[in-house]
């Protein structure tokens, strides 16, 4: 028999634009050029609509729900798992958490992995994290009274390796790093780290923030034991996300929060709790954000990957280039394997002018230190300009975006 | 010139501009032609932390009147501020206390008064009422 292949859209920028109504408008008179995408995406009119379906058709609560509507919801609910499951190649489905976000599954993590910890043990995290992968690991240092190590990096923000492995020892019990930095763009070697860190017994979370809206995600190819994302920053809504993590660890792991739907049974004596994922899911969890995160998947999932991924990257290079030919701007983040956002300053110039003036001409960018205050004093710098893409951008936005940075220079200087 | 009169002058300025970056243009000039502060006075005393960028203030009393001088580490926000001790410097403190601020809104600038925005805007115009109402304070002491 012949093998099904199934038929991808193919990838046109202009008829994906189409998908995303909020690009479709002006800004001070100006159309909207959105380059903040590292701190949250735009959402296609199937996520929008979903929410709205959702919300007028099915909403009810899920779970022990006898009637229509809570099987339907919690049906819908439970695919939306399958589907992340499946995209980020999870062996179970019950092995993806449904959290508010990023910051929630690596807070999940380093309390209730971290409670497993002893005195002296120790945590490695990485010079170019986000404030949401240190403080939690500073918490449980603290809690715990391990001893916190950080992988250094150089100048063009790669993490220095062999440093890394010299941080290594058998008291390390969990390594948590980012997969993109969201401030230089650096893609870190996941491989290399897993394979290092277990090769000591040590643990692997991969903060996936920036990574999973880029970048086809195999958490088994990998076989990192902990992989946290954003459903806002993937196209879905704020307020959800995901932690993954191997359905062993996810058991022996003490639950996060007590109260409904994560127990077995409770007597004022003794509580058992319940099976995953619904251990590490107490409370009415945020329904409409997981079913509207399953169709930013089913959008995605339209595409080959590899197409998207060649449009961003060759957005990132165009933009680097472009910047590089500007007088007087420095580049942050030059790494060799690099995602798609540029991170850069002008010579004596603040980055809050470089952001404000680029605003009045309609360019949304970030400016300041990015959550990333180390990275920030690793530079000497009080913080960058930040432009980041996303699929839906076109070089001509791009060549806007030049001339502006050109524009604001000149003024102010 | 009262302070309800130095508002209703800049407002009058700026209603020249009708285009932003005119305006913008207009305020990064103001915030070249201000005087650096003392770099003695780049101190924590004198620092507003803001997220985005930082401000320095100081303030002294003549003859019953306040005069600031202030300082910011990213010139859009100095012109704001230029524009700020225009309108309060060389007043008495009641008046300043009691002002109210509506050339901000009126010039177009409000979004740099949220508090999430953070430029030290903000927190340089809570400090000026501060030292008026300390200065108050000590007067009817």
């Amino acid at each position: 028999m012949e093998k099904s292949v199934e038929t991808k859209r193919l990838f046109d920028v202009q008829e994906v634009r189409a998908d995303f109504p909020t690009l479709n408008q002006e800004v001070y008179k100006r159309r909207l050029i959105y380059f903040d995408n590292g701190a949250t995406s735009q959402k296609p009119q199937s996520v929008i609509d979903a929410l709205t379906t959702y919300y007028a058709h099915n909403n009810s609560n899920v779970h022990r729900g006898v009637h229509f509507l809570s099987q339907q919801a919690t049906e819908q609910y439970e695919i939306a798992r399958k589907t992340i499951a499946n995209y980020i190649h999870a062996k179970h489905d019950y092995e993806c958490i449904f959290t508010r976000g990023t910051t929630e599954s690596i807070n999940l993590v380093a309390s209730c992995f971290g409670e497993m910890l002893q005195e002296g043990d120790e945590i490695i995290i990485s010079q170019m994290e986000h404030h949401s992968n240190i403080v939690p690991w500073q918490f449980l240092r603290d809690r715990k009274k391990c001893v916190l190590k950080v992988i250094p990096m150089n100048e063009n923000g790669e993490l220095l390796m062999d440093e890394f492995e010299k941080l290594l020892t058998e008291k390390t019990k969990i390594v948590a790093v980012t997969h993109v930095s969201n401030t230089l763009g650096t893609i870190n070697p996941i491989d290399e780290i897993v394979k290092k860190s277990h090769a000591v017994g040590a643990k692997v979370l991969v903060d996936g923030a920036q990574s999973i809206q880029h970048f086809k995600i195999d958490v088994q190819a990998w076989d990192c034991d902990f992989y946290t994302f954003s459903g806002h920053k993937v196209f879905g809504p704020t307020g959800i996300g995901v932690l993954y993590g191997k359905e062993e660890l996810l058991n022996a792991m003490p639950p996060y929060q007590g109260g409904g739907d994560m127990i077995d049974r409770v007597t004022f004596e003794k509580t058992t709790y319940n099976v995953l994922p619904f251990k590490f899911e107490a409370g009415t969890p945020h329904i409409a954000g997981a079913i509207c995160l399953g169709k930013a998947f089913d959008y995605l999932n339209q595409f080959e990957p590899e197409a998207l991924q060649k449009h961003e990257e060759e957005l990132e290079e165009y933009a680097q280039v472009g910047l590089m030919q500007i007088h007087g701007i420095e580049l942050y983040g030059t790494a060799a394997h690099k995602g798609s956002l540029v991170s850069f300053n002008g010579k004596s110039v603040h980055p809050f002018d470089l952001g404000t003036l680029l605003d009045k001409q309609g360019i949304a960018t970030r400016t300041g230190h990015h959550c990333t205050q180390p990275i920030m004093d690793f530079f000497k710098i009080p913080g960058t300009v930040r432009a980041s893409f996303a699929f839906y951008n076109t070089k001509e936005e791009i060549d806007i975006f030049l001339k502006a940075v050109e524009k604001s220079m000149q003024m102010l200087s | 010139m009262t302070i309800n009169e130095k508002q209703d002058d800049i407002i009058n300025e700026f209603s020249m501009y009708d285009d932003w970056m005119e305006k913008y243009e207009y305020i990064i000039e103001l915030g070249k032609d201000i005087p650096k502060i003392d770099t003695s006075k780049m101190d924590e005393e004198h620092l507003i932390h803001g997220c985005q960028s930082q401000v320095w203030v100081d303030a002294k009393v003549e003859d019953g009147k306040l005069f600031f001088e202030a300082d910011s580490d990213a010139i859009i926000t100095k012109g704001m501020i230029g524009l700020l001790i225009r309108v309060l410097s060389g007043e008495k403190p009641e008046d300043i206390v009691k002002a109210d601020l509506y050339f901000i809104d009126k010039i177009g600038l409000h979004e740099n008064l949220s508090p999430t925005r953070s430029n030290g805007l903000l927190g340089m115009i809570k400090k000026v009422r501060e030292l008026a109402l300390e200065n108050l304070k000590q007067k009817y002491k």
